[in-house]
């Protein structure tokens, strides 16, 4: 091989490989700073209580508990809608006709639309015209109980948002079901519908976890569309009902560094809320994928 | 002798199938006789098993399928608009060439199909249970093991369980798709065995490319080739005396 | 050999089909929810658009008086201010330049590293790749946010020595992070489905990993590549949180890509918030976020058009 060929394989191999070690570098990079500048901080104190003295000390249980409603409305909406719609699209419709490929167009625009769009889509349906409507029906004169931000419509922009998680994820669970065991069933005598009840949806949980799961993680770190559907900075108690507002992670973390007064004081304090989020959907998208590595492998056998 | 004791309980009449602009079967007329063992014979991809599938009518799941001719049941055209499907499929039971256990325990396996027709005792269920294995020599074997996954149990096994829990159902008629051919020979000689003692209460057709194993166990014998249906007669007269030379030809082992 | 109670009866085939109510029950309301997805992108159509209406129709409206949609024509964005502007320039040239920033960043990264993966590297570092891009990917973009405001910011100030510290660059390098697991995955996912024959057709032909890589399996893989591309730049032009946090937040109009910038989508975020329902203002971001979800509406239906037509024709005409 003549020696300039050599050596220009030589230099393209390290091009590439730079790249790719970099990505590596960086990422470890990113987690490093944020472990060392918030793990100071974490103390199990942190987690369980409430901030004080204007934000600058404290902890951030509310953003917890907030951002575990906001998730867990999320996923009740979310993961059946989702779910039906992945069995829907796998097992009722032939994948050519024009019903399956405008839902999977669907799916796919749903999936590109940029998050803060859904936030405006929060607010001019959701607040605007579903919550105002349901205040004219149901609130006393003068009262703003459901046009306004809240919990629900926040989680309801959410579950919006991560509805094409869930069906991508459930889809691939259900398709992996072998068609024998399809066809077994039916020759026994049942029909579709049972069929799909008592052996497909059963062999299709883990799919059906691994798309709650990521939709979740999704959900707990996006802020984009919470920003005006339903977060709060600072407020005096929990969310109790669906028409509160509540405190969130990661809307915490980004009031706390644009906008606070003493954003040095609470450097600390943005560090480990980093941190806490950052932890949280590192552990939701491992439990995923090996949820999913398991599931290929099962089905491998 | 036979011929006369024997009623005939399908009858296919001028069947032929098409996928999509493929022909696969061409105009096949025959009856298969209650209580008798059929064997349907021939190359890879002759037809035998899509012809089988037409009795339970599981060539439906398949997209682009159409068919003409006619095949009856008991004297019920299978194939009219206002036909049960789900009904036909208890009452025609299946086997598939490669056993498909659900990954459910043995007991669960079984039961499948009277829980779906509303049985929910558990004292009913433990009985049907029980006469299934019986019936298709299993229960030895696993009468210790019922709650275990049936994904644990040997190839064998697994496909006698399969023929367990479509007898669960109460078929009239019994279709395998060459149910051995996945299985070593000490558990096709049980499965043969099986089908021997089974046909004194059901009807049963099965696909095989075994000569021998058609010879050991059928009564009847069809020789299919390139979707046509070429002999079909009494299996000790078809296997002795063919009487076309393509039927010699490959039970001799020229082709095939 | 009948045992006990014949508990399934048995009977002749059933000529009347027993009625299964369940069954069309059942599957009409699964196709209702399945409609749920198509049903909500047009609602999101059209209540996004609604709410930038008045512009459209001349209602809107602020305090000084009316607002009509040619005033995103003006000469900058100041909403709030005696004499509010509502040009949409600064905004859409703040846009641009972070995306191209981003893209010019992490599309050859992106890239490069997918070539390494599937042609070059050993077992170890593709099992390296494997979880790095999903923490990658995984990471919420608040977090990306944070760690360019409090870390990157402060590095390249010192580095480049910036004026700026927060400005179209740290935004756009930053937002590169969020964009550069998309290329990758996409683009190694389109070199590795190339069937084998390929590769070793070039290697059998004398040629070495290196070329085989960039001469035959690269160009194959174009449809992908592309795909990848248009996927990298929408969520790099909606991305908000990233933007918000690092690139200044100033609508300035200027090619030096060191100053700060205000994106439409950053304005979306950082403004609704304090905004009078109803006014002019309000019904400009909206218009904004109309700009938005038509830009992302193109790029996807001409990634899946594209895409799903030259791969099929490669796929069906060549193999």
């Amino acid at each position: 091989m003549k020696a300039s060929k050599k050596a220009t394989g030589a230099g393209i191999v390290l091009l590439t490989g730079l790249c790719a070690f970099g990505i590596i570098g960086v990422v470890v990079f990113v987690m490093g700073t944020i472990i060392a500048g918030g793990h100071g901080m974490m103390t199990w104190k942190f987690l369980t209580s409430a901030p004080a003295q204007g934000m600058t000390a404290g902890g951030i249980f509310p953003a917890i508990v907030g951002t575990f409603f906001l998730v867990l409305i999320m996923s009740i909406v979310g993961v059946p809608v989702g779910t039906i719609t992945a069995i829907y699209l796998s097992e009722y419709v032939r994948q050519d006709s024009w019903i399956a490929k405008s839902i999977r167009f669907a799916v796919n625009t749903l999936a590109g639309i940029p998050s803060i769009v859904f936030g405006l889509f929060g607010l001019g349906f959701f607040i605007q015209f579903v919550g105002r409507n349901m205040d004219r029906l149901f609130t006393p004169e003068g009262q703003l109980v459901w046009g306004q931000p809240c919990i629900l419509w926040a989680s309801l922009t959410m579950a919006l948002l991560t509805l094409p998680v869930v069906i991508v994820s459930v889809e691939e669970a259900v398709r992996a079901v072998p068609k024998e065991l399809r066809e077994a069933s039916l020759a026994l005598g049942a029909t579709k519908w049972e069929t799909i009840i008592r052996i497909v949806l059963p062999n299709s949980i883990t799919g059906i976890l691994t798309g709650g799961i990521l939709a979740v993680s999704r959900g707990a770190g996006e802020v984009a569309p919470i920003l005006f559907t339903g977060a709060a900075y600072f407020l005096p108690h929990l969310p109790t009902k669906l028409s509160d507002q509540f405190m969130e992670l990661g809307y915490h973390v980004y009031i706390m560094s644009t906008q606070s007064t003493n954003v040095e004081e609470t450097a600390g304090i943005q560090y480990a809320t980093t941190l806490v989020l950052l932890l949280l959907t590192f552990a939701l998208n491992f439990s995923a994928i090996y949820l999913r590595y398991w599931m290929r492998k099962r089905s491998l056998q | 002798m036979e011929d006369e004791i024997s009623k005939i309980v399908i009858r296919a009449a001028a069947v032929s199938l098409w996928y999509g602009a493929k022909r696969a079967l061409s105009d096949v007329t025959m009856e298969i006789r209650e209580k008798c063992v059929t064997a349907f014979i021939g190359p890879s991809g002759c037809g035998k098993s899509t012809f089988l599938r037409l009795f339970n009518r599981m060539n439906d799941l398949i997209e682009g399928v159409r068919i003409t001719g006619s095949v009856t049941i008991d004297g019920t055209d299978i194939y009219r608009d206002s036909l049960d499907v789900v009904d036909l499929r208890r009452k025609v039971g299946m086997i598939f060439q490669k056993s498909n256990p659900f990954p459910k325990s043995v007991y669960e396996n079984v039961a499948y199909g009277p829980r779906i027709q509303g049985i929910k005792r558990k004292s009913d269920l433990d009985a049907i249970v029980e006469r299934c294995l019986r019936q298709s020599a299993l229960w030895d074997e696993v009468k210790d093991g019922l709650y275990h996954s049936a994904l644990g149990l040997s190839g064998g096994q697994q496909q006698r369980l399969c023929i367990a829990r479509a007898l669960a159902v109460k078929p009239e008629i019994l279709l395998m798709d060459e149910p051995a051919s996945a299985l070593d020979p000490l558990s096709t000689a049980k499965i043969e065995e099986l089908i021997y003692t089974l046909k004194t209460d059901y009807t049963i057709v099965i696909v095989t490319h075994n000569m021998q194993q058609a010879s050991r166990v059928s009564d009847y014998t069809a020789f299919f080739y390139m979707g046509e249906l070429v002999e079909y007669d009494k299996t000790p007269v078809m296997f002795t005396s063919p009487k076309l030379k393509r039927t010699e030809d490959y039970i001799t082992g020229r082709f095939g | 050999m009948a045992t006990q109670t014949d508990l399934i009866p048995r009977r002749l085939l059933q000529t009347k089909p027993r009625l299964r109510p369940l069954e069309f029950v059942a599957e009409k309301m699964l196709a209702l929810v399945a409609f749920v997805s198509i049903f909500f992108i047009i609602l999101i159509l059209i209540f996004v658009f609604r709410e930038s209406l008045p512009l459209v129709i001349g209602t809107a409206s602020d305090d000084i008086g009316k607002v009509s949609i040619k005033r995103i024509f003006d000469a900058a964005w100041m909403p709030v201010s005696n004499h509010p502007q509502y040009g949409l320039l600064a905004l859409i040239i703040g846009s641009l330049k972070v995306t191209l920033v981003s893209m010019c960043f992490a599309f050859p990264v992106a890239i490069l590293a997918a070539l390494f993966t599937s042609t070059f590297a050993p077992k170890w570092a593709k099992e390296l790749m494997k979880p790095a891009i999903e923490i990658l990917a995984g990471f919420p973009s608040v977090v990306i946010g944070f760690f360019a405001l409090t870390v990157l910011a402060s590095v390249f100030q010192n580095v480049f020595h910036l004026h700026y510290r927060l400005n179209a660059f740290t935004g756009g390098i930053a937002l590169s992070l969020a964009v550069i697991p998309i290329i990758y995955t996409v683009a190694e996912d389109s070199i590795n489905v190339l069937p084998k024959s390929m590769k070793e057709a070039s290697f059998a032909l004398g040629a070495t990993k290196w070329e085989t890589s960039l001469f035959v399996l690269l160009p194959a893989a174009t449809p992908g590549v592309f795909a990848a591309f248009l996927l990298g730049l929408g969520r790099a032009f909606g991305e908000t949180m990233i933007v918000l946090m690092a690139t200044g937040n100033a609508a300035l109009i200027s090619p030096d890509i060191f100053e700060p910038v205000r994106t439409m989508s950053a304005t979306i975020g950082a403004e609704m918030a304090e905004v009078v329902f109803g006014d002019a203002h309000y019904n400009m971001l909206f218009f904004i976020g109309v700009c938005l979800f038509v830009f992302s509406f193109s790029l996807n239906a001409v990634a899946e058009l594209v895409v799903r037509q030259r791969l099929m024709k490669r796929f069906r005409g060549s193999v």
